[in-house]
């Protein structure tokens, strides 16, 4: 584009801010760029510090007012007993989610890499993407359904006489409750399957990745498939999966809707969030909350880029 | 496509694949299904008797319905449009600029859908509560618009990035201003990959629910209803029918958007 000042100037108003901008190309990457970083930087990351503000003020307990000074006691409140369970129960649910998610998307993911063509990849591309955009409550409410003591579930079980194991599932102590749809297996099914094509997705971007002569190297070379799997294939996916695994475990860390709709009433970090700052109106306790997720993330994060996950995003 | 094509196929690789793309559509399927129930008290199975009744039912018997649709809809459009304008400028200065700190500036614009939603919606209350903001239509708005970025952004930059800096160059040379090399150059070439970008964001928007319920107040987004119903149900297959509109809803512009931009690039909205 340096040629231009080779060419004649332009007429008009709108002609010479062309000749201006041409000739200082940096000038208009800046003047483009302004507005979306204006944006970001004062809606989101604006607030994102209003937030971490929020959280260094506390709650008077008798006016159940906002204290507006800075004070450590909202975060030391946050390490009492009851909200350190909450911590610890959905970093389980969603390191088990995240696992689960890895596990039932490989198959497709490597069906959809290795042997489907042509038409049969854009039907697989789309049976994977017409669930990841259907609509997320839409997709939590056929779970409901499923999952009632009266649904389809309940129907299979008895219909296959199995009514027994499903009985003795539901009875285990923790995980089980009166019915599926009130109980962590419930919560559990219902999150691996909202995020499970966000797994799907970049593991099969990374298996697409794996060149076919690695394979045939690595049987020439006298592997077992099972030895090639696990020495070639799975190393080389990996970062798909921990690509994969940063979407299923961030989401299912901040979700409060699955388990107020599908589950016991135990509360996750979410739902104490919200609670914390739509009834009781802590908001300076429902900061301190979100900041363990960003806390989480922002390690799990840095951990996911050492292992070169970004590359396959 | 670096995987032979011609090789056997292990049947539990099958089987699994199979088996685990039904797990993702049957639910789905059910939904529709659910919709033509007599039962409007459970969720019995196998429905006792099928009627059609419930689709006018939610049509006539319902106003509560529409309101929250159009509010949905309004803001779907309103945060499309900021989106689409924010979205290309961003998508076309990281596209043909490289400078310190650019990793850095399109990880910002990715952060509202990397981070939970209930981050970027309690981020977004508290400050709306420390400048003494009102709830209003403009605060969702608000909300919607800083996470539809992105979508637009990543389609556009994918778009900006095969364009030919050729035929900019060219019709530069041939006299034309930026205005006008913009209008019969660049937009012809960057428009399906907008509206695809555009669709995106529409369905995004029109589905988002947890960043709502802490910037919508009082007001209720068609989401909003649809939980509310969800947590206190009163004609169940009701809630049916409008699922399946939003499915319809949300599905079309999905599609249109992977036939837009099938060729060459995947769709921009792979991760949501």
């Amino acid at each position: 584009m340096n040629q231009a000042v080779l060419i004649e100037a332009r007429e008009g108003v709108l002609g010479r801010i062309s000749d201006a901008f041409l000739a200082r190309p940096k000038l208009l990457t800046l003047l483009l760029l302004l507005p979306p970083l204006l944006w970001i930087g004062v809606v989101y990351i604006g607030s994102l510090f209003a937030l971490l503000l929020q959280s260094f003020y506390s709650l008077d307990d008798y006016s159940g007012l906002i204290i507006h000074e800075f004070t450590l006691a909202t975060y030391l409140e946050l390490l009492q007993e009851a909200n350190l369970q909450i911590i610890l129960r959905t970093v389980i649910m969603a390191a088990l989610v995240t696992l689960a998610c890895a596990v039932i998307a490989f198959p497709i993911a490597y069906y959809a890499a290795r042997y489907a063509r042509g038409w049969m990849k854009a039907l697989f591309y789309l049976a994977v993407m017409m669930p990841l955009w259907s609509s997320y409550l839409v997709k939590i409410y056929a779970w409901k359904l499923i999952l009632a003591k009266e649904g389809i579930v309940t129907w299979f079980a008895s219909a296959l006489n199995l009514s027994w194991l499903l009985n003795g599932i539901l009875s285990i102590p923790v995980i089980g409750g009166p019915s599926l749809s009130f109980s962590y297996i419930g919560t559990f099914l219902v999150f691996v399957y909202v995020w499970l094509p966000y797994m799907i997705l970049p593991t099969q971007a990374a298996l697409e990745r794996v060149p076919v002569n690695f394979l045939e190297a690595s049987a020439d070379l006298g592997a077992t498939p099972r030895q090639t799997f696990w020495t070639v294939i799975f190393p080389l996916a990996l970062p798909g999966i921990i690509a994969g695994s940063i979407f299923t475990f961030s989401l299912t860390l901040g979700d409060y809707i699955v388990p107020t709709i599908v589950g016991n009433s135990r509360l996750f970090i979410g739902m104490a969030v919200y609670t914390l700052q739509g009834t009781s109106g802590n908001i300076p306790l429902a900061a301190a909350f979100t900041v363990v997720p960003m806390a989480i993330m922002g390690v799990y994060l840095w951990m996911a880029k050492r292992m070169g996950a970004f590359d396959v995003l | 496509m670096s995987f032979k094509a011609k090789r056997k196929r292990p049947a539990g690789l099958s089987l699994a694949a199979v088996g685990g793309l039904l797990y993702l559509h049957i639910p789905l399927a059910l939904i529709v299904l659910y919709a033509f129930t007599t039962e409007d008290k459970s969720f019995q199975f196998p429905p006792p008797g099928y009627t059609a009744k419930w689709f006018s039912v939610a049509w006539f018997d319902r106003p509560d319905i529409w309101p929250p649709l159009y509010l949905s809809l309004k803001v779907a459009a309103i945060a499309t449009f900021i989106a689409l304008i924010l979205g290309t400028l961003a998508g076309a200065a990281l596209s043909r600029a490289r400078f310190f700190g650019r990793e850095t500036i399109s990880l910002l614009f990715v952060l509202p859908i990397a981070l939970p939603g209930i981050i970027t919606g309690i981020s977004l209350r508290s400050a709306f509560d420390i400048m003494g903001i009102d709830f209003s239509i403009w605060t969702i708005v608000l909300g919607h618009a800083t996470f539809c970025i992105v979508v637009v952004y990543n389609n556009a930059i994918a778009r900006f990035r095969r364009l030919s800096g050729n035929l900019i160059e060219a019709s530069m040379d041939l006299g034309a201003n930026g205005f006008q090399t913009f209008r019969h150059v660049i937009l012809p070439q960057i428009g399906t990959a907008l509206l695809a970008g555009g669709m995106l964001a529409f369905a995004l928007s029109f589905d988002e629910v947890i960043v709502t319920t802490f910037t919508a107040g009082q007001q209720s987004t068609l989401p909003i209803w649809m939980l509310s119903e969800l947590i206190r149900p009163r004609q169940r297959p009701v809630t049916n029918v409008v699922a399946v509109f939003v499915i319809i809803v949300t599905l079309l512009p999905i599609l249109i958007a992977y036939y837009l931009t099938r060729e060459g690039e995947h769709i921009g909205g792979a991760s949501k």
